[in-house]
C-alpha cells in the first residue's frame, strides 16, 4: 500500500466477503422476532380535501396492535429548512395517488392487509394536474396555498452580458428538449425496523438512509422527542443513487407505528411503493439558445428549465438551483442567463438523483452544443477544446475551479475511440457521438448550516495495537468505508487489514452529513486523514522515544516504524501503541475537514447551490448501431474518461464510472415513469425497464487525475460526474448514424420510429413535389 | 368472501436437501420458497427485490437450476436439493465466484450479488467455458443498479477461467 505517492493501488471493498457470501445483513434481514409488521394505506386519488378517515374498524381487528393517522404527527417535515411541508401521514389533504394516509401494525402481514381494507376514507376531489403546463396555467387550483402559480420556486439569474454575447456570435440556435422522470430503482426496497422502548422511552431505528443525521433530526421533529433520545443505525444499504437522502414518509411512519404500539415494528415496502415513494430525477422540459463564434467559442447561454416536481417541495428548490448554476463550470462562457421553474404537480414527489439536478440541463446543452458544431462544420472535440477553462478559476456565478482535467479526458476518450480515424466511415447505421459533464465534489455550503466542520472523524488506537476509524458517513455501496480504511492506512503506514471502520451508528459514530452531492470522499477523507496524522504524530513520538531517535528520524511503514537512517532498526507497531499509551490510555483523535467561506458560493439568492472545492470532469464517446427497420439503438461501445483529481482505490473509482455511465445509458434508452390520471403505469421492475445485462455494453474507462490541491491525495469525486455525458453522446451518436436529430429523451424505438416515418413521409412530399412541372 | 373467513392454509411436512444437509419443516402450502429460507431457517443470504419475479435477487438453485424464490411454493421443492448462496464457501474458503466477485468488484452494494452469483452458479454448471455472451444472456434475468454489470460479467469470466 504505502509507496510514498499516496495510495492507488485498487483494492477490494472491506465489506466484500460479507456482500458475497450473503453475511451481510441488509434492513430486512435485520433478527426482527416479535416484531409487528408495518403496512400504509395510501391515498385513491390524486387530489382531494379529507372529509372522513374512519380507522375504528381496523383497530378493533384481533392482531392489530396499532393505528396511526395524520393526527398522530402535527408536524411538517422536509428536507429543506425553508420548504418543509410534507406530513409523513396526510392532514386535510392528499395530493397525489398512493400518498400515505394511515398505517398499521399488526402481529402478521395477512393481518395487516385485512386491517387496510378495513379503513374507510371519504375525499371530496379537487382537480388534479400531472403535467407543469397545466399547473401553472391561470386559475389552476393550488396544490399549496401559500405557493401562487403552483411554482414551488421560480429562479432568475442572469450573468454577464448575454444580449451582447448573441450579439458577438456567428450562430445562434435555439432548441426544446424534454427529458423523461426517472427512478433510481436501486435493487433493494425500501425497509425500516423501529424500536421503541417505553420504559426509557427511547427510540432505535435502523433504516435504509444516506443521510442517517437528516433522519434523526427529523424522527425527533416528527415524533416530539429529544434528539438524544434517538439512535439511528445504518444497516448494509443495498443502493441509494439519492433515493434515501431525504428523510421518506415510511420512515417516520414506522417510527410512529412502534411507539404507538410500544415496541418493534418491521416495515418492507414493495417495489411498488418503492416508485410511489419516489424522489426520482423529475421530467424536464429545456429551452436552450446559444451563440457560438466561427471557431466554436461559447458566446452566450440562455436557458429555461421547467421541472415537474410533483406533489411536495422534497429536494425541488435545490434541484432547479443545479440545473442553472452547473451550466457554469464546465467551459469557461462569458454570458449566461438563466430562468427556472419548480413546479408542483399531482404526482409522487421528486427529488435528488445521482448527478442531482444538473443532468438534464447537460444534456440539452451538449446537445445544441453538437448540432452547431456541425452546422460550423467544426469538430465536437475541437469546439470543447474553444472552451475550456483553466484552472484556478472563479466561474461567472462564483463557483471555485481549483483543478480542471477536462482537457486530458477529451484526448483520452478522443485516442481510444479513434475518432478521426472512424468517424464517419463506419457502416451504415453505425454512428459516434461525443460529449463532457462534471459534478460537485460535496456541496460546499451543507442544507442545515450550523457552523460545524463539513465533516468529522474519529479514530481510536487501543492497547491491542488496533486501529478503528469511526465515521457517519453511510457506505451504501459506493465503497465509502473502504475509502476512509485506505486513507487512515496509508497516513498511519499500516497494512489495510489493521484498519477497521465502524460506520453510521448515531451511539457511536460522529455526526456526518452523509451520502449525497458525492461529498464523501473530497470531505470525510480529509477529515480522515486529519486524524490520522494527529495520531501519527503521537505514536511517531512514542516510537522515537522508544527506539532512542528523535521523531524525525522513525517513519512507520507496513506496519513497522523504522529508524529513517538504519532500516534495521525496527518497532512493531504494537509495541509503539503501547508505548504511546503510558499515561494517557486509549488514544482517540478528532479529524475535520471544512470548506472556508470563499468556497460557498456567491452571494446572490441560491448562490450557494453548486458551490464545491472541486468539481469532477468528464468526457466521454458513445458508439451506437441504429435498426432502422425498428428503430431499436444498440449501444456498442462506450468509452469514459474521468478526472477524479486521484484514485485512491481505482477499482471502486473504475466501478462507480462504469456504474454512472450505465446508468446515464438507462434514463438515455429506456427508463420512464408513466401515470395514467396520476396513478403510476410503470410501478414494477418489468413495466420500468432498466437496462440488463444483455443490453449493456463494454464500457472502457480511463482515469484521469488532476491532483486537486484540496482533495485528500488530491482526490475528488467519482460517482456522478460521467453520469450527465452518456445521454447527449449518445443523441450525437445517433444523429451520427442515420441523421436524425432526437430532441426527447429516453430515445426508445417507438420515438425513433416515429422521426423516421416523419423522415421518408417528408422525403416522399419532396420527391412528389419535384415531380410536379 | 369476507375477511375472517378466509380460509387458513394447511401445512404439510416438507423433506429439503438445503446447502447439502437434509432437513424437515412443516411447511403452509402457500409458502414461497423465499420466506421459507429467510423466515423458517433464517437464511437472510436470499434478497427480495421486487413484487414477483422481476428482479433474480432472490434466485437459488433447485436441483442444480437457478429458480427465482419469490415465485417458487417451499412445497415444490419437497424431496428436493436447495443451494442458496450461504452454501457456496465451504471449509473456510470461498467459492471461485465468490471470490472473483470480490476481488473484482463484481458487487457494490451487494444487494444484487447473491442471486447474481447463484445464476452464474447454475450456468458454469450446465457450461464449464461460457462465452461473453452466453453469460450476458444467462445474467439478464438478474438486475443490478451499481455496476453497470461490466464487472459483473469479468468477474464470472475470471470465475470460469479458475479451478472450480
Amino acid at each position: 500500500m504505502t509507496d510514498g505517492k499516496g495510495p492507488g493501488r485498487g483494492v477490494p471493498l472491506i465489506d466484500g466477503i460479507d456482500k458475497v457470501t450473503g453475511r451481510a445483513r441488509y434492513t430486512a434481514d435485520l433478527d426482527h422476532r416479535g416484531a409487528l409488521v408495518g403496512r400504509i394505506y395510501r391515498s385513491p386519488v390524486s387530489h382531494g380535501e379529507i372529509l372522513r378517515l374512519d380507522v375504528s374498524r381496523a383497530r378493533r381487528l384481533e392482531g392489530v396492535v396499532a393505528v396511526v393517522t395524520g393526527e398522530d404527527c402535527r408536524h411538517p417535515y422536509g428536507v429543506l429548512p425553508v420548504a418543509m411541508n410534507e406530513f409523513p401521514l396526510a392532514r386535510g389533504k392528499v395530493r397525489y395517488r398512493g400518498e400515505p394516509v394511515a398505517a398499521v401494525a399488526a402481529v402478521d402481514a395477512e393481518t395487516a392487509a385485512r386491517a387496510l381494507r378495513l379503513i374507510e376514507f371519504e375525499v371530496r376531489e379537487l382537480p388534479a394536474y400531472y403535467d407543469a403546463d397545466s399547473s401553472r396555467a391561470p386559475g389552476a387550483a393550488l396544490l399549496h396555498d401559500n405557493k401562487p402559480d403552483n411554482f414551488e420556486r421560480a429562479v432568475h439569474h442572469v450573468f454577464g452580458d448575454p444580449a451582447a454575447g448573441f450579439a458577438a456570435a456567428n450562430l445562434v440556435r435555439e432548441a426544446v428538449f424534454d427529458c423523461a422522470e426517472v427512478n433510481h430503482a436501486q435493487i433493494e426496497p425500501h425497509a425500516a425496523l423501529a424500536d421503541y422502548d417505553p420504559l426509557s422511552e427511547r427510540l432505535t431505528m435502523q433504516s435504509v438512509s444516506q443521510v442517517t443525521f437528516y433522519l434523526h433530526m427529523m424522527l425527533a421533529r416528527c415524533l416530539d422527542m429529544h434528539e438524544s433520545q434517538i439512535r439511528i443505525i445504518k444497516p448494509f444499504v443495498g443502493g441509494g443513487f439519492g433515493a434515501r437522502v431525504e428523510v421518506l414518509n415510511f420512515e417516520i411512519v414506522t417510527a410512529l407505528l412502534a411507539r404507538a404500539a410500544q415496541g418493534r415494528v418491521l416495515m418492507e415496502l414493495t417495489r411498488e411503493e418503492n416508485f410511489l415513494t419516489h424522489r426520482g430525477r423529475p421530467q424536464t422540459t429545456i429551452r436552450l439558445k446559444l451563440g457560438l463564434q466561427s471557431d466554436g467559442s461559447i458566446t452566450a447561454c440562455e436557458c429555461e428549465v421547467v421541472q415537474r416536481g410533483g406533489a411536495y417541495a422534497g429536494y425541488g428548490i435545490v434541484t432547479i438551483l443545479y440545473a442553472g448554476a452547473l451550466l457554469h463550470g464546465l467551459y469557461d462562457i462569458p454570458a449566461v442567463k438563466y430562468d427556472g421553474y419548480r413546479v408542483y404537480t399531482n404526482l409522487p414527489p421528486c427529488g435528488a438523483m445521482r448527478g442531482h439536478g444538473g443532468v438534464n440541463s447537460r444534456h440539452a446543452f451538449e446537445v445544441l452544443l453538437d448540432r452547431m458544431a456541425r452546422e460550423l462544420r467544426l469538430d465536437p472535440f475541437a469546439v470543447r477544446r474553444r472552451n475550456l477553462l483553466s484552472a484556478p478559476t472563479r466561474t461567472l456565478n462564483d463557483l471555485m475551479i481549483n483543478s480542471y482535467g477536462l482537457g486530458e479526458c477529451l484526448e483520452r476518450v478522443e485516442r481510444a475511440s479513434r475518432w478521426h480515424e472512424r468517424r464517419g466511415r463506419l457502416p451504415a447505421g453505425k454512428g459516434l457521438g461525443m460529449a463532457c459533464s462534471h459534478y460537485v465534489s460535496g456541496a460546499a455550503k451543507p442544507i442545515h448550516w450550523t457552523g460545524e466542520p463539513h465533516a468529522v472523524v474519529n479514530v481510536k488506537v487501543d492497547w491491542d495495537g488496533s486501529v478503528t476509524a469511526l465515521t457517519g458517513a453511510a457506505d451504501i455501496g459506493q465503497g465509502s468505508s473502504t475509502m476512509v480504511a485506505i486513507v487512515v492506512a496509508e497516513t498511519l503506514g499500516l497494512p489495510l487489514d489493521r484498519v477497521r471502520v465502524i460506520a453510521a451508528d448515531s451511539a457511536l459514530t460522529p455526526k456526518d452529513n452523509g451520502a449525497y452531492s458525492s461529498r464523501i470522499t473530497f470531505m470525510v477523507g480529509n477529515a480522515a486523514i486529519d486524524a490520522a496524522r494527529q495520531l501519527k504524530q503521537l505514536l511517531t513520538a512514542a516510537a522515537a522515544h522508544k527506539m532512542g531517535l528523535q521523531p524525525d528520524e522513525v517513519e512507520c511503514v507496513g506496519g513497522t516504524f523504522h529508524a529513517l537512517r538504519v532500516p534495521e532498526t525496527a518497532l512493531p507497531f504494537a509495541d509503539a501503541v503501547k508505548a504511546a499509551l503510558v499515561d494517557r490510555g486509549t488514544l482517540t483523535a478528532k479529524g475535520t475537514f471544512t470548506c472556508p467561506p470563499e468556497a460557498q458560493g456567491g452571494k446572490h439568492k441560491g448562490g450557494a447551490v453548486g458551490s464545491t472545492m472541486g468539481f469532477s470532469y468528464a468526457a466521454q464517446v458513445v458508439e451506437v448501431s441504429v435498426d432502422e427497420a425498428t428503430g431499436q439503438v444498440t449501444v456498442d461501445k462506450v468509452w469514459a474518461a474521468l478526472d477524479c483529481g486521484h484514485a485512491i482505490n481505482p477499482l471502486a473509482v473504475r466501478g462507480q464510472i462504469e456504474g454512472a455511465v450505465w446508468m446515464g445509458m438507462g434514463q438515455a434508452l429506456c427508463e420512464e415513469t408513466r401515470y395514467l390520471d396520476g396513478l403510476p403505469a410503470h410501478a414494477s421492475l418489468l413495466e420500468y425497464h432498466v437496462p440488463t445485462s444483455a443490453e449493456s455494453p463494454p464500457i472502457e474507462v480511463h482515469i484521469v487525475e488532476s491532483h486537486d490541491p484540496y482533495g485528500p491525495f488530491g482526490a475528488k469525486e467519482a460517482s456522478e460526474g460521467a453520469l450527465a455525458s452518456f445521454a447527449p453522446a449518445l443523441v450525437a451518436a445517433v444523429a451520427n448514424a442515420i441523421g436524425i436529430d432526437v430532441d426527447m429523451l429516453p430515445v426508445t424505438p417507438d420515438r425513433l420510429m416515429e422521426a423516421l416515418v416523419a423522415r421518408r413521409r417528408q422525403a416522399r412530399l419532396r420527391a412528389l413535389g419535384g415531380q410536379r412541372p | 368472501m369476507r375477511d375472517d373467513e378466509r380460509p387458513v392454509p394447511s401445512r404439510r411436512i416438507v423433506r429439503v436437501r438445503l446447502n447439502g444437509r437434509w432437513r424437515e419443516d412443516a411447511v403452509a402450502d402457500n409458502q414461497l420458497l423465499v420466506d421459507y429460507l429467510r423466515e423458517t431457517v433464517g437464511l437472510t443470504g436470499t434478497k427480495t427485490g421486487c413484487d414477483g419475479g422481476e428482479c433474480g435477487a432472490c434466485t437459488v438453485l433447485l436441483e442444480s437450476a437457478p429458480v427465482p424464490s419469490c415465485i417458487t411454493l417451499a412445497v415444490r421443492c419437497d424431496g428436493c436439493s436447495v443451494e442458496t448462496i450461504e452454501g457456496l464457501a465451504v471449509g473456510g474458503r470461498l467459492h471461485r465466484l465468490q471470490r472473483a466477485f470480490h476481488e473484482k468488484l463484481g458487487t457494490q452494494c451487494g444487494f444484487c450479488t447473491p442471486g447474481m452469483i447463484m445464476t452464474a452458479e447454475g450456468l458454469l454448471r450446465r457450461r464449464s467455458a461460457p462465452s461473453d455472451a452466453e453469460i450476458r444472456a444467462a445474467l439478464s434475468g438478474n438486475l443490478c443498479r451499481c455496476t453497470g454489470y461490466v464487472k459483473i460479467i469479468e468477474s464470472v469470466r475470471a470465475a470460469a477461467d479458475a479451478d472450480p
